[in-house]
This record gives structure tokens, C-alpha cells and sequence, in this order.
């Protein structure tokens, strides 16, 4: 706790950070709840501009915007940090085993992390995605999860994010796993005739947790923008759900040089980035803050 | 050289093989057939279909035959656009996607390099701190929420550039910058990290010593040590651009491979999809390759056969 203390007086860029994602935060899962249920209703008033009753105007549909930025961030925040986690389990047992096993393993698990680098990882996913949505959706049905049938689409959203984006953290995982390996303390369980799984999990997992979840916070926006990805091409999120994607995919499509609707752009625009910003810069701060070759250069 | 060239060759001939298989069985499992639509096509014709296109057969059998077809460096025909073969559409629309792409790539690691070596010559400036401010909102913003801002400023309010459409210098500007900001970014920050720590040793101190100039001992010196780990990122650099030029030519009307990459997803075209990811793979692969050994020239220090 007086760390943390310590950790927002000296970096007041990140704690500004921190305050506007408990703002978006609470507003996109609340918001939804408190505004009147006429304002997720279709209405006569079609592209209306912002004005006092919608303060950030209404879509095609009439739809009041506000509501549905806030929605949609519901389901952009949701995606990001499911999605980060599914990255983080996997990474971080990648990264475990490859800078724990060493030698050929670890080379080889490593070179297959360099060959997905650069292999375009969402172009699969895409593939993916529509490979396996139906089929979950049937299994679904089938096994009479009816909450899973109308989530099949981001619980499979979700899955495959986090299948992508944990190259980093792999990375990240054995370097921190190398070093590790070689101190007293992992010697000393060695000879204690510990197995190596217990070794991996009790010993090096536990001083593991720090970099992981630093690089949680980084993870989380890189999802973000991946599901809005998908939704802008139409791909990810489904009508009626929303998400920022979804809503730039339409302020996009309705951007004409005759009437200029910046409305539907610049709010979600505006929120998302925001996000990713806040998310950014605190994920930056907590790195720098706990790097020691960033603290020489002070 | 040879050997390292060859060994790189044949292990990128693996990852191309493996491309293709788990394509290929991505697209089987998916259900639904290609000639799903709102008219049921009679059951005769529907069989007759599968047999024109060798859908019928056994997983193994399709396979095998599609393996063959490629080998011939026949990527089959397109199920949804009748009469056109993959090749076809690919050759059309591959183009404008490259053009966009090495544009992109070229401002990305041109802005990059400057705004790099800016922040790393006068760290602990403003200079330094605005180009990383900069830098992270580059990062932070994703081609979709650029693409639109751009228009909205530079095509719709203040009427610059064109919007849309291709075919001239003018109508490039827009998507390859909305294409290249995030990478500036993150070439930007990648640079300025190796160019602090290559600005601490002593052949940069040597270089000063002579009375060089502070440009030439920068970018001439200094930067070609320490521009190593910007030609590394090069290759998932070129991944997602290519990727990120799927979002840019829907914004921006472009005739390029990505509209017909999720055209061939939501309409089930077998062929045409795995062409795609397939060409693309192969473009990557390749520019990979390029990569390794622009670095090894670059690099004297790094022993080939290794």
C-alpha cells in the first residue's frame, strides 16, 4: 500500500491515467443501467446532433450515442482484460517452461515464438473465429448453456485474443525465467530432490507475478485494439451487441463530404482513445518503475 | 553465406507448408457450404458443384489435390466471383495493397529514424519528452481511430486531400500515413532505446573528438550500430502493416487484397481466402528473408553459420 503510494506521487501522469479508467470504467458498466431504457431504443430521430438530451447525438437507427459508446465500452473492457488474461496464462507457461527447460526446448519453443511474430497472427484468428463460432454456438445449444448462446461470438472473441497476444509476455516470462533459474534458492530446491514442475511452480512462478501483471496492463489495450479490429471489419462483435469497433465501423461508413456527422466519430473515437491511452501510460509507468536499467538513467 | 541462406530458405519453406495445412483445415472445419445463399440451389447442382470444384471428396483427397494444384502454382478458383480464378483477383488487387504497404513501411521507418534520434541526441530535454509523448499516443491509436480522424480533418473540414479512391500521389497520402503512425511510434521508441545506449560508448566519443559534426556523428556513426534492433522489428513490422491495410483500404475505398479477404470470409469462397493468407504468408516469408540478410550485412559481427 505505501507503495503504491510511493509509486502515484512520483509519476502523476499515471495516476491521472488511473483516475480517467475508473471514470470510463464506472461509467461504461453503470452508465447503461442508470440512463432511461428509451435512450438503447431505435427513435425517429436519425442522426440528430449532440444537443442537452443526447449529448452525444443519435446514429442511423436514432439511437442515443451516449448510451451506446458506454455499452460499447462495456464489451471492449470486457474482451481486453478476458482476453488478457487467456494471454497471460498462456504466455507465461510458455515463457516458464521454454527459460526453465533450456537448451534445444528453449530453442526451439523460442524460434517458433519469432516465426508467429511474423506471420499476420489476426488474418488466422479471423480464419478462426469463423471456423469455430458456429460450432461452439452449437455445442452450446446442444449442452443447454443458453447463457453461452447468445455470448458464443465474444466468448470465442476472447479465446482467440488471447491466443495471439501472448508472445510478448512469453518473451518477457523466460527472460525474467533465466535468471531466476540460477539462484541459490532454485539450487537449493534442486537438491532437495524437488520435481521440476514443483520447482516451475512454487519457486519461480511466485517471483513471476510482478512482471506479469505489469505486463498485464499492456496486454489489456493490445486486445482492446485487436477486437476492435475485428468489429470494425465487421467480423467481431455482432449487431445487436456494440463495441467501439463496431461504432467507428459505422461512423465511418456514414462520413460524407455533403453532411459531415462527426458526432459518430469523434465520441467513440475520443472514449477509446482515451483508454488506451490511460492503459498505456500506466502500464509504462509500472514497467519504468520497477526496471532498474531505467532507474540508472535518472 | 550460401548455407545460411539455403538453411533460412528451407525452414521458410516449412513455415509456408504449415501455413498451408492449417489454412486449408481451418476452411473445412468451418461449417456451411460455399453455395449457401438466400436461393437453395437445386440438390443436383449443388452436387454438381462440389464435383467441379472437387469439394467431394475425402478430407485427405482435397487436400492432396490442393497441395498439387499449388505446387503447379495454381491457387484453384474462386467459389463466389464465378468464372475468375484466384490468381486473377489476386493479380488485379495485389498491387494497390503493395503500393500502400511499401509506402507505409517507408514513412514508418523514415519518421521513425528521425523522431528516434531526435529524442535520443537531447534526452531529458522537451525535445525527448514530446517526441515520447508522441510516440505513445501513436501506439495507442489503432489505424481505425487515425483512418476517420484523418478524414474527418484533412478530406472533410478543411478539404486538403482527397477522401478516397486511388490512383494518384494525392489519393496515397492519406492511408499510407494513417497506415504508418502507429509503427513511427514504435520505431521512434525502439530507436531511441539503442541509440541512448549506443551514444554512451566510445566510438561516438571518438567521433565527436575528431570535430565531426553533430548530424554526421548521429546518423552516420551512431545510427548504423544502433539501427540493429529497428531492422529486427522489420519483419512483424511488415506483418501488420499488411494486416492494418485490411482496416485502411475499407476506410478509404481502396482496390486492394483486404476487401476481398473479408469478402471471402463472410462468403464461405474457400479458395480465394486460403489464396490470400497464402500470398500474404509468402510475401512475409520472403520479406523475412530479406530482413536476415540485410542484417548480417549490416551487422559484420554476426557469424552466419551460427
Amino acid at each position: 500500500m505505501a507503495s503504491a503510494i510511493r509509486f502515484f506521487k512520483s509519476k502523476p501522469l499515471a495516476t491521472v491515467a488511473t483516475g480517467i479508467l475508473v471514470v470510463i470504467a464506472l461509467a461504461s458498466f453503470l452508465g447503461p443501467w442508470l440512463l432511461p431504457p428509451s435512450y438503447a431504443m431505435t427513435s425517429p430521430e436519425s442522426f440528430a446532433p449532440p444537443s442537452w438530451r443526447h449529448p452525444f447525438g443519435t446514429d442511423l437507427l436514432g439511437r442515443d450515442m451516449f448510451y451506446r459508446v458506454l455499452s460499447g465500452g462495456q464489451i471492449s473492457l470486457i474482451v481486453g482484460m478476458a482476453g488478457a488474461l487467456v494471454s497471460l496464462v498462456i504466455g507465461t507457461a510458455y515463457g516458464l517452461v521454454a527459460g526453465y527447460m533450456g537448451g534445444r526446448i528453449d530453442n526451439v519453443m523460442m524460434r517458433i515464438v519469432d516465426v508467429l511474430y511474423s506471420v499476420p497472427r489476426l488474418i488466422f484468428i479471423l480464419v478462426c473465429i469463423n471456423a469455430f463460432y458456429a460450432r461452439l454456438q452449437g455445442l452450446a445449444e446442444s449442452l443447454g448453456f443458453d447463457w453461452l448462446v447468445g455470448s458464443a461470438r465474444i466468448a470465442i472473441l476472447v479465446l482467440s485474443l488471447g491466443v495471439i497476444e501472448w508472445l510478448t509476455l512469453a518473451r518477457i516470462v523466460r527472460g525474467q525465467t533465466l535468471a531466476l533459474k540460477n539462484r541459490a534458492f532454485v539450487t537449493a530446491a534442486v537438491a532437495l530432490g524437488q520435481t521440476t514442475p514443483v520447482i516451475m511452480w512454487r519457486h519461480i512462478l511466485p517471483n513471476l507475478i510482478g512482471v506479469v501483471l505489469i505486463y498485464l496492463t499492456l496486454t489489456i489495450p493490445a486486445v482492446i485494439i485487436d477486437e476492435s479490429f475485428l468489429s470494425f471489419l465487421g467480423l467481431g462483435v455482432q449487431s445487436p451487441q456494440t463495441s467501439w469497433g463496431s461504432l467507428l465501423a459505422d461512423g465511418a461508413g456514414a462520413l460524407n463530404p455533403l453532411r459531415i456527422r462527426w458526432w459518430l466519430i469523434v465520441f467513440p473515437a475520443g472514449m477509446m482513445a482515451l483508454t488506451l491511452l490511460s492503459l498505456n501510460l500506466l502500464g509504462d509507468a509500472l514497467r519504468d518503475s520497477t526496471d532498474p536499467k531505467a532507474l540508472k538513467h535518472k | 553465406m550460401i548455407a545460411f541462406f539455403l538453411r533460412r530458405l528451407v525452414s521458410a519453406m516449412a513455415v509456408l507448408f504449415c501455413v498451408v495445412t492449417i489454412t486449408f483445415l481451418l476452411i473445412r472445419i468451418a461449417p456451411g457450404s460455399p453455395f449457401d445463399a438466400e436461393r437453395k440451389l437445386p440438390p443436383a447442382v449443388e452436387k454438381q458443384l462440389m464435383a467441379k470444384y472437387n469439394l467431394d471428396g475425402s478430407l485427405w483427397d482435397q487436400y492432396r489435390s490442393y497441395l498439387g494444384k499449388l505446387l503447379r502454382g495454381d491457387l484453384g478458383d474462386s467459389l463466389k466471383y464465378r468464372n475468375r480464378t484466384v490468381a486473377e483477383i489476386l493479380g488485379q488487387t495485389l498491387p494497390a495493397t503493395m503500393i500502400l504497404g511499401s509506402a507505409a513501411l517507408l514513412i514508418a521507418v523514415t519518421g521513425g529514424v528521425v523522431i528516434g534520434v531526435t529524442a535520443a541526441a537531447g534526452q531529458h530535454t522537451w525535445r525527448d519528452a514530446v517526441a515520447m509523448l508522441i510516440a505513445l499516443a501513436g501506439i495507442s491509436l489503432p489505424t481505425f481511430i487515425i483512418g476517420p480522424i484523418l478524414v474527418l480533418i484533412f478530406g472533410l473540414w478543411l478539404k486538403w486531400l482527397p477522401v478516397g479512391g486511388w490512383g494518384s500521389l494525392a489519393t496515397l497520402i492519406l492511408p499510407a500515413v494513417t497506415l504508418a503512425i502507429p509503427y513511427i511510434a514504435y520505431v521512434a521508441r525502439l530507436l531511441r532505446g539503442s541509440m541512448i545506449e549506443t551514444l554512451g560508448q566510445d566510438f561516438v566519443r571518438t567521433a565527436r573528438a575528431k570535430g565531426l559534426r553533430e548530424y554526421v556523428v548521429l546518423y552516420k556513426h551512431a545510427l548504423r550500430v544502433a539501427i540493429l534492433p529497428v531492422v529486427s522489428y522489420l519483419g512483424p513490422l511488415a506483418a501488420n502493416l499488411l494486416t492494418g491495410s485490411i482496416v485502411v483500404e475499407t476506410i478509404f475505398n481502396i482496390p486492394g487484397a483486404g476487401g476481398f479477404f473479408v469478402n471471402s470470409i463472410l462468403n464461405r469462397d474457400g479458395f480465394l481466402l486460403g489464396g490470400v493468407v497464402i500470398i500474404y504468408c509468402a510475401l512475409l516469408v520472403i520479406f523475412n528473408l530479406l530482413v536476415d540478410c540485410l542484417y548480417s550485412v549490416l551487422d559484420r559481427r554476426i557469424r552466419l553459420d551460427g
